[in-house]
C-alpha cells in the first residue's frame, strides 16, 4: 500500500513494504542521497535524519513507522546552505572526507534545537553516537559552539 | 636523491612491488620513443590543467583522487599561486584518470605534496608566462616590462591592463615554455600558499549533494550485492539461485568463480573472491534478497587458520633463531652478555581493518566493447589496468571517473571491488552499482597484518644504549611476506646503536593484507618507541634525553648518511621536533602523580618527522582517559594549507588512538568481527585536546597523510606506564588489561 511521507516539507508517496528502512527509501527512491549508509545497525550515525525534530537513525527506522511525520534530511536543513551549522561547518573547514558530516550536522541540529548553548559536555553526550573515521571531532565541537554563538540562532521546523 | 621527486614531461610514476609487499613509489623516465609517439600528448601541458573563460573564471583541474586528505583543494592552490589569480575566481573540477595528461594520479604514501609541489607550481607559472606573452604581443611591448596581479597582466609604463579572460584565447595558441625554465615566486610573495583555504567541496558536503561514489545514479542501473565466502579464498559449491531469483526486485543472481592467487595475498593483484552476486532494482531489494540466500561453500585452505594458533606459533618461533637475517652489524649477542643492564620483551600487535566510513563501492556501465567506471579508488589507473586484464578490454576503451571517496586509509589501493563491478556490468550489459555492506567490508578487507616482535637490548654502565636485537615474527612464505608485513633494516634505532641485529621468521597466511595509513610504521613505531622508553626507565634515564643521545651518536659506518636525502633519517630534524614538543608540553617539568602520567613518542616516516607527548589518567578499573596531546611536526619549509594540515594531523592522532582498541581475529578462517561495534573507533567524548606545532625546515614540503599517526601509539602507551607502572606490550589495550574510558 502506498505510504505518504512528509520529507523536507513535501509530501512524497512511495510504494514499498512498510519495514523498508527509511534510509534506502530516501537514497534510492526519493533521490535524497545526502543521508549516508555507514553500518546498517545504528552504531555510526551516518544515516541520521530528523523525525519530528528528533535525531533518528534512518537505517533502523521502518518507513511505515514515520509516514505522516515531518522528516528533515540534510537536503532540507535549509534552502540555501544558510543554517548556522552548515555555515560553521564550511567556515571552520570541518570535513575531511565529508561522508559522515550530514549525519553529524543533523545530530547537532537536534542538539541545538533542545540546547541552544551547549557546553562541551553537552556536545560530547549528544555527538558521541556519530562516528567520524577521519577524526574531525575537535572541529565539529568547535563548529557547534560557533553556530550556537552566531546571531542567527537556529530555529528548526519539523 | 631529492631529484627523485622532480617530474619532467617524460616522467611517470611506477608502482613497484618489493619483496615483503612494500610499495616503492619511484619515478622512472619514460623512454623518448613512447613520449614522442604520434597522437600521445606529453604530461604537464599547462592547458590541460587550466581553463580561463572570457569572464575571468579560472577552472583548475584537480588531478588526484580525493579521499579526505584535501588534495582537491591543495593541489590546485599550487597552480593558482603561480598563475597569480584570485582564489575566489577559481573553480575546481575533478580530472578523469588520464596519467599521460596529468602525470601520476593516485592517493597513497603521503606523496601528493612531494610529487606535485614543484611541477604543479611550474604549470601555473608557465601559463602565467603565456598570458604575459599574449599581452606583450598585443601591446607591442617587451614581456619583461609586464607584470601580473590577481588575474590581470599589467604594463605600468603605458598604464595598460588586461584581465586574463581577455588574453586566454590568444595564450592558448602559444607554445608552452619549458617548464624547467619558468620563473617561480619567492615564497614571501605567496598569497594563496600558506593561507588556510576550506575544502572546495564543503558546500556540497554540508548540503548533501551527490558527490561520493555511493551516490552515483545512472538510468536503468541495477544495484548489486555480493555474498563472498566467509573464509578467504573459499569457493561456492552450490546456492539456491532459483529461489533468490524470484524475490521482489531481483533481476539476476550470478555465481562468481573467483580468481584469487598467491599475488592476492602478497601483491597488488587483489583478484576476485568467489561468491554469489544478486542484482536488483534497488539496493535494499538486493540486500533483502541476500538474507534468503543459502550457499554451500568449499572453505578451502583458509578454514584451518586461527588467531590463537598464530599466537602460539609466534611464541614457538621466538624460541629459535630467526629464519632470515634482515640486517646485522657489530655483535649484538656478545654485547648483550657484557651489558650492564639487559631487557628482554615481546611485543605484539593485531590485524586491523580499515573501516572507511563509505563502504567499498563502484559503478560500471558496459556497452559496445566500452567500459565506463565511476570509482572511489586510491589507485584508479591500476584499477583500470586490472579491469583490462581481467576482462580483456583495451585500456583505451575503459574510462575511469574519480568520485570523492568517503575515506581511503589504504583500503582503496586495492581495486577488488572495481574488478567485481566491471565484471558484473559486462555480464549484464547494463549499468551496475556495487555497494558492499559494512559486514562485507570488515570481513573482506586487505588487513593491516599483525605481528610479534621479540626484543633484547642492553645499556652500559653510563646508561647508554649499546646493543639492540630483534626478531620479527610476521606472515608470509619464506622471504615473501604479506603486504606491509616487514620492517626495514633502516628503522630507528638501526644505524644509531653500535651493535644491531634484525631477523625475521614468517608464519604462512592465506588472507589478503594491505597498506593501512603509515603501513609498517603504524605497528613498528609502537614497538620501537615503547621499548626505548622501557630501556630509558631501566637505565634511570629520562626518555627524551635517552632518545636525543641515540640521535647524537655517530652512525654505524654501514649506514647511509646524507642530510640532503629526504628518504634517510635526518637526526637534526628528529631532534628538532622532540625538543619542540618537549618545550610545548612542559615535558621537563612534568608532574608525577599516581594515576596520571605523560608519555613521549617520535617517528620518521613518509619523509615527515613527528614527536608527541600525551597526558593520560587511569582509574582503578584501568580505564584510560587521554587528556591532552602535544604534537610537533617537520614536513619541510612550507605548510601549504594550514587549517587542513592541522586537521589531518588531528585525524592521524585520533586514528592512532582508535588502532589501540581494535583487532581483527580469525576463528577457523572466519573473521570474528562483523561491524563497527566490534572494531570500535574513537568517539568524540574520548577525544583529547590536541595541539599541533610546526618546526619549519629548509626542505621542500612533504606529505601529511601518514607521518602524524605512528608516534601517538607509543606516546599513549608510555603515558599509561607513567601513570600506572604497567607496560603495554600487547595491543589492543584490552589484551593488556586496559581500555579507553
Amino acid at each position: 500500500m502506498p505510504l505518504k511521507l512528509n520529507v523536507n516539507h513535501e509530501v512524497r508517496t512511495v510504494d514499498v513494504p512498510p519495514d523498508t528502512p527509511l534510509l534506502w527509501v530516501l537514497r534510492d527512491l526519493l533521490d535524497l542521497p545526502g543521508t549516508k549508509y555507514g553500518c546498517g545497525i545504528g552504531v555510526c550515525g551516518a544515516c541520521t535524519v530528523l523525525v519530528g525534530g528528533k535525531a533518528v537513525r534512518s537505517c533502523m527506522t521502518h518507513v511505515g513507522n514515520v509516514a505522516g511525520e515531518p522528516i528533515t534530511t540534510i537536503e532540507g536543513l535549509s534552502m540555501d546552505a544558510t543554517h548556522p551549522l552548515q555555515q560553521a561547518w564550511e567556515a571552520l573547514d570541518v570535513p575531511q572526507c565529508g561522508y559522515c558530516q550530514p549525519g553529524q550536522i543533523m545530530t547537532a541540529a537536534a542538539l541545538l534545537s533542545q540546547t541552544p548553548h551547549p557546553t562541551d559536555a553537552d556536545i560530547d553526550t549528544a555527538m558521541s553516537g556519530n562516528l567520524c573515521r577521519c577524526g574531525t571531532y575537535p572541529r565539529i565541537r568547535q563548529a557547534i559552539h560557533h553556530a550556537a554563538e552566531s546571531a542567527h540562532a537556529p530555529t528548526l521546523k519539523g | 636523491m631529492s631529484n627523485n621527486y622532480d617530474l619532467d614531461r617524460r616522467s611517470f610514476l611506477k608502482v613497484t612491488v618489493l619483496a615483503g609487499g612494500a610499495v616503492a613509489l619511484g619515478l622512472y623516465k619514460q623512454p623518448w620513443s613512447v613520449a614522442q609517439e604520434p597522437g600521445r600528448r606529453p604530461a604537464f601541458v599547462p592547458v590541460a590543467f587550466i581553463r580561463i573563460d572570457p569572464s575571468g573564471v579560472v577552472t583548475l583541474m584537480a588531478k588526484n583522487p580525493e579521499i579526505g586528505q584535501g588534495v582537491k583543494t591543495m593541489l590546485p592552490m599550487l597552480i593558482a599561486e603561480e598563475l597569480d589569480v584570485d582564489w575566489n575566481d577559481v573553480r575546481i573540477e575533478q580530472a578523469d584518470v588520464h596519467p599521460e595528461l596529468f602525470g601520476p594520479q593516485f592517493a597513497g604514501g603521503s606523496t601528493a605534496t612531494p610529487i606535485n609541489w614543484d611541477p604543479l607550481r611550474r604549470v601555473g607559472a608557465a601559463y602565467r608566462q603565456m598570458l604575459v606573452t599574449a599581452a606583450a604581443q598585443a601591446w607591442g611591448v617587451p614581456e619583461s616590462e609586464c607584470t601580473t596581479n590577481c588575474g590581470k597582466v599589467l604594463h605600468a609604463k603605458s598604464s595598460r591592463m588586461a584581465p586574463y579572460g581577455q588574453l586566454a584565447a590568444k595564450a592558448a595558441t602559444l607554445t608552452p615554455p619549458d617548464l624547467k625554465s619558468v620563473h617561480l615566486k619567492d615564497p614571501k610573495d605567496y598569497r594563496i600558499i600558506g593561507k588556510s583555504h576550506p575544502s572546495v567541496d564543503n558546500r556540497a558536503i554540508v548540503t548533501g549533494k551527490p558527490i561520493f561514489g555511493i551516490d552515483v545514479n545512472l538510468p536503468g542501473m541495477l544495484h548489486a550485492v555480493i555474498q563472498r565466502c566467509p573464509v578467504f579464498g573459499g569457493k561456492v559449491k552450490s546456492a539456491n539461485i532459483d529461489d533468490v531469483s524470484k524475490l521482489p526486485g531481483v533481476r539476476k543472481v550470478l555465481v562468481i568463480e573467483g580468481t584469487l592467487s598467491s599475488d592476492s595475498v602478497a601483491g597488488w593483484e587483489p583478484g576476485m573472491e568467489s561468491g554469489v552476486a544478486i542484482l536488483a532494482d534497488s539496493c535494499w531489494q538486493a540486500q533483502s534478497a541476500r538474507k534468503n540466500l543459502k550457499v554451500e561453500w568449499d572453505y578451502g585452505r583458509g578454514a584451518s587458520q586461527n588467531s590463537d594458533d598464530f599466537t602460539k606459533r609466534a611464541a614457538e618461533l621466538l624460541k629459535s633463531a630467526p629464519a632470515h637475517s634482515v640486517r646485522s652489524y657489530g655483535d649484538a649477542d656478545a654485547t648483550l652478555k657484557s651489558a650492564t643492564k639487559v631487557l628482554d620483551a615481546v611485543y605484539a600487535y593485531p590485524f586491523l581493518a580499515h573501516g572507511t566510513l563509505e563502504p567499498q563501492d563502484t559503478t560500471a556501465a558496459y556497452s559496445d566493447g566500452k567500459m565506463e567506471i565511476w570509482t572511489t579508488s586510491q589507485m584508479p589507473a591500476q584499477g583500470q589496468a586490472l579491469v583490462s586484464h581481467a576482462l580483456g578490454i583495451d585500456p583505451a576503451n575503459i574510462t575511469v571517473h574519480m568520485c570523492r571517496a568517503g575515506g581511503g586509509f589504504g583500503r582503496r589501493l586495492m581495486n577488488d571491488y572495481m574488478v567485481e563491478v566491471a565484471w558484473l556490468a559486462k555480464q549484464m550489459g547494463k549499468p551496475v552499482k556495487l555497494v558492499w555492506s559494512r559486514e562485507d567490508d570488515i570481513a573482506h578487507d586487505a588487513y593491516r597484518p599483525g605481528g610479534t616482535i621479540g626484543l633484547k637490548a642492553g645499556v652500559d654502565a653510563h646508561g647508554r644504549l649499546v646493543a639492540w636485537s630483534q626478531h620479527l615474527i610476521t606472515f608470509g612464505e619464506g622471504k615473501t611476506l604479506v603486504q606491509s608485513g616487514d620492517i626495514g633494516g633502516d628503522q630507528f634505532p638501526a644505524g644509531r646503536v653500535p651493535n644491531y641485529s634484525l631477523g625475521m621468521s614468517a608464519i604462512p597466511l592465506w588472507l589478503r593484507c594491505g597498506a593501512l595509513r603509515a603501513p609498517g610504521d603504524n605497528a613498528y613505531a609502537f614497538v620501537q618507541q615503547s621499548f626505548l622508553d622501557e630501556l630509558a626507565a631501566a637505565a634511570g634515564r629520562d626518555s627524551l634525553d635517552f632518545q636525543l643521545e641515540i640521535l647524537n651518536a655517530a652512525p654505524d659506518p654501514g649506514t647511509k648518511v646524507d642530510p640532503n636525502n629526504p628518504d634517510l633519517l635526518n637526526p637534526e630534524r628528529m631532534k628538532g621536533v622532540l625538543e619542540l614538543v618537549a618545550e610545548k608540553s612542559g615535558w621537563r617539568n612534568r608532574r608525577k602523580s599516581p594515576g596520571r602520567g605523560m608519555g613521549l613518542g617520535a617517528h620518521f616516516c613518509h619523509l615527515g618527522y613527528f614527536a608527541m607527548v600525551v597526558e593520560v589518567s587511569v582509574d582503578s578499573q584501568n580505564r584510560v582517559t587521554v587528556h591532552h596531546v602535544w604534537a610537533a611536526g617537520d614536513i619541510g619549509s612550507q605548510i601549504i594549507n594550514p587549517a587542513a594540515a592541522e586537521s589531518l594531523c588531528c585525524g592521524g592522532i585520533i586514528e592512532g588512538l582508535s588502532h589501540m582498541q581494535q583487532e581483527i581475529t580469525l576463528t577457523n578462517g572466519h573473521v570474528d568481527q562483523a561491524n563497527y561495534h566490534q572494531h570500535p573507533m574513537l568517539r568524540m567524548r574520548q577525544t583529547p585536546a590536541i595541539e599541533i606545532f610546526w618546526r619549519k625546515s629548509e626542505f621542500p614540503p612533504t606529505g601529511l597523510g601518514e607521518p602524524a599517526l605512528p608516534p601517538i601509539l607509543p606516546a599513549a602507551a608510555n603515558a599509561i606506564f607513567a601513570a600506572t607502572g604497567k607496560r603495554i606490550r600487547t595491543l589492543p589495550l584490552m589484551r593488556s588489561g586496559f581500555s579507553f574510558a
